[in-house]
């Protein structure tokens, strides 16, 4: 477990050698939303591969996430992405190369296939509809399904898979199971891993469940009250799964 | 037209009786309109009376600088007027004004132009007051929708956002419902036209003594005239304003709760 909050640095260590490159690094962020602060000279890194932000509800975590790719900027403080400030980058771009997921499933009236069309098309691409599909975990008829008429589990994949259509390097997940019973959850996580595993992009995953944090991350950052609390390697701080 | 009605002040009063029955109404099913009912009488009788006086002076004058001077004013006052239904929407009077104004130019310059009406007093400040009516209605409606829809399909707006979607794809599928909103009305109504209801030119024309056809035509006119500048004012209103929920970043300037 490391000191917080910490120095920033664009690797971090253990033991004196790097074990990941840094993806992200917030230094000094602070964020309000009217006259209430919601993040607070807030400091953390996330590494490459799968990463948690966990902490209670209000404590900021889905601000954080929605501050990586830019759907906000802070009023304190800088993001860094890959060593650069994201507010350095175009928005548009980064928010094709780091991809968020909400909370709520929020698709556009249409079949999930048109959603999956309308994604691949910001890049300029046709999409494979089958293979998205089945990389959320969907079989292919449900392309032609009305998204509006899916369970919200099924909403849920049709969100991932409309997220991968853009061809991401990173995946932010708000809270992707909070909505979902025990056996849906367990099945998303499957999903989730499993994901990681075929592509390869990198997962930050905001969870109030510290279980879950345990059962997807690599690296925690745990936050409260808008500030970094903890954050370190996720077998060192929270445990072995 | 030639024909023309003398309309006595006694038959004006008369019919307030008809408010008279409204107001009893709402006062037996407490529907507490009654001093709402009383205001727009007394506005109506004020301001129409007014802008009769401005429209015999106009008339008097034979003036053009004068149209443009009312129907500016007119402008003005419909983006006042359609703020406040907008009142979800920020910076919303520069829009209206814009819309109203490209409304009510490019409609009755093209009236003009196509030969429709001449370039006189007597035709354009009554079909300007029209157009600039219709378009305020229209806009001010589109607008109400574009504020609600911004705040109630947030989540959906910033999850197409969160893709990289431009702001104007984003708000893409709210612009078109919002337009929709704005011109339905006048759409169904021009729909129904003669079979439910008689639009108010053609009552108006007949109640004068005007020849059926020669009614029926001007209607058709002005309902076409109608159609298109609330569809110009809906579409440069909402496509204006809907800037303004958003940065220059495409985030949305006011988020959804998490």
């Amino acid at each position: 477990m490391e000191p917080c909050p910490a120095e920033p640095r664009h690797a971090i260590l253990r033991g004196g050698s790097i074990i990941t490159a840094v993806l992200f690094q917030l230094e000094g962020v602070g964020y309000s939303r009217g006259a209430t602060p919601v993040l607070r000279d807030l400091t953390a890194r996330l590494p490459h591969g799968a990463s948690c932000v966990a902490g209670p509800s209000g404590s900021g975590k889905s601000t954080l996430l929605r501050l990586l790719n830019r759907l906000a900027d802070p009023q304190e403080g800088r993001v860094l992405y890959r060593g650069e400030d994201v507010r350095e980058r175009d928005p548009l771009e980064l928010r094709r190369e780091v991809c968020l997921v909400p909370q709520l499933p929020a698709l556009l009236d249409g079949t999930v296939a048109d959603n999956l069309r309308f994604a691949a098309e910001l890049g300029g691409d046709e999409p494979d509809v089958v293979r998205l599909l089945d990389l959320a975990g969907l079989d292919a008829s449900f392309a032609e399904r009305d998204a509006a008429r899916l369970s919200v589990g099924e909403q849920q994949r049709a969100m991932l898979a409309r997220a991968l259509a853009v061809d991401p390097r990173v995946l932010l997940l708000d809270e992707p199971t909070s909505a979902l019973d025990a056996d849906a959850r367990e099945a998303i996580e499957a999903t989730l891993r499993d994901l990681r595993r075929r592509l390869g992009i990198s997962t930050v995953l905001v969870t109030h469940d510290v279980a879950q944090a345990r059962r997807m991350a690599e690296w925690v950052v745990r936050i409260d009250e808008g500030r970094t609390v903890q954050q370190g390697a996720a077998a060192e701080l929270l445990g072995v799964s | 037209m030639t024909s023309s009605i003398d309309v006595s002040l006694g038959e004006v009063a008369a019919s307030l009786v008809l408010v008279a029955v409204a107001v009893a109404l709402s006062f037996w099913r407490r529907a507490d309109l009654e001093r709402d009912i009383g205001i727009a009488v007394v506005r109506s009788v004020i301001q129409l009376t007014a802008i009769g006086y401005v429209i015999q002076a106009i008339f008097d004058e034979d003036s053009l600088a004068l149209v443009v001077a009312l129907i500016t004013v007119m402008v003005v006052f419909g983006a006042v007027q359609a703020r406040q239904r907008a009142g979800r929407v920020p910076g919303s009077f520069v829009p209206l004004l814009v819309a109203l104004g490209v409304a009510g130019a490019s409609t009755l310059g093209l009236v003009v132009a196509l030969g429709i009406f001449e370039p006189e007093p007597r035709f354009l400040v009554p079909v300007g007051g029209m157009v600039v009516g219709n378009a305020m209605t229209a806009a001010a409606v589109a607008l109400n929708r574009l504020g609600d829809e911004m705040s109630d399909r947030s989540r959906e707006i910033e999850a197409t956002l969160a893709l990289g979607a431009t702001s104007t794809q984003a708000a893409a599928p709210t612009l078109r419902r919002s337009l929709r909103s704005g011109t339905i009305a006048l759409i169904d109504s021009t729909k129904t036209t003669g079979l439910i209801f008689f639009p108010g030119t053609m009552v108006g024309m007949l109640l004068a003594g005007a020849d059926p056809t020669d009614a029926v035509r001007l209607q058709l006119i002005l309902l076409y005239v109608l159609l298109g500048s609330v569809a110009i004012a809906a579409l440069l209103a909402t496509t204006l304003a809907y800037r303004n929920f958003f940065t220059a970043a495409h985030q949305l300037r006011e988020p959804p709760e998490p």
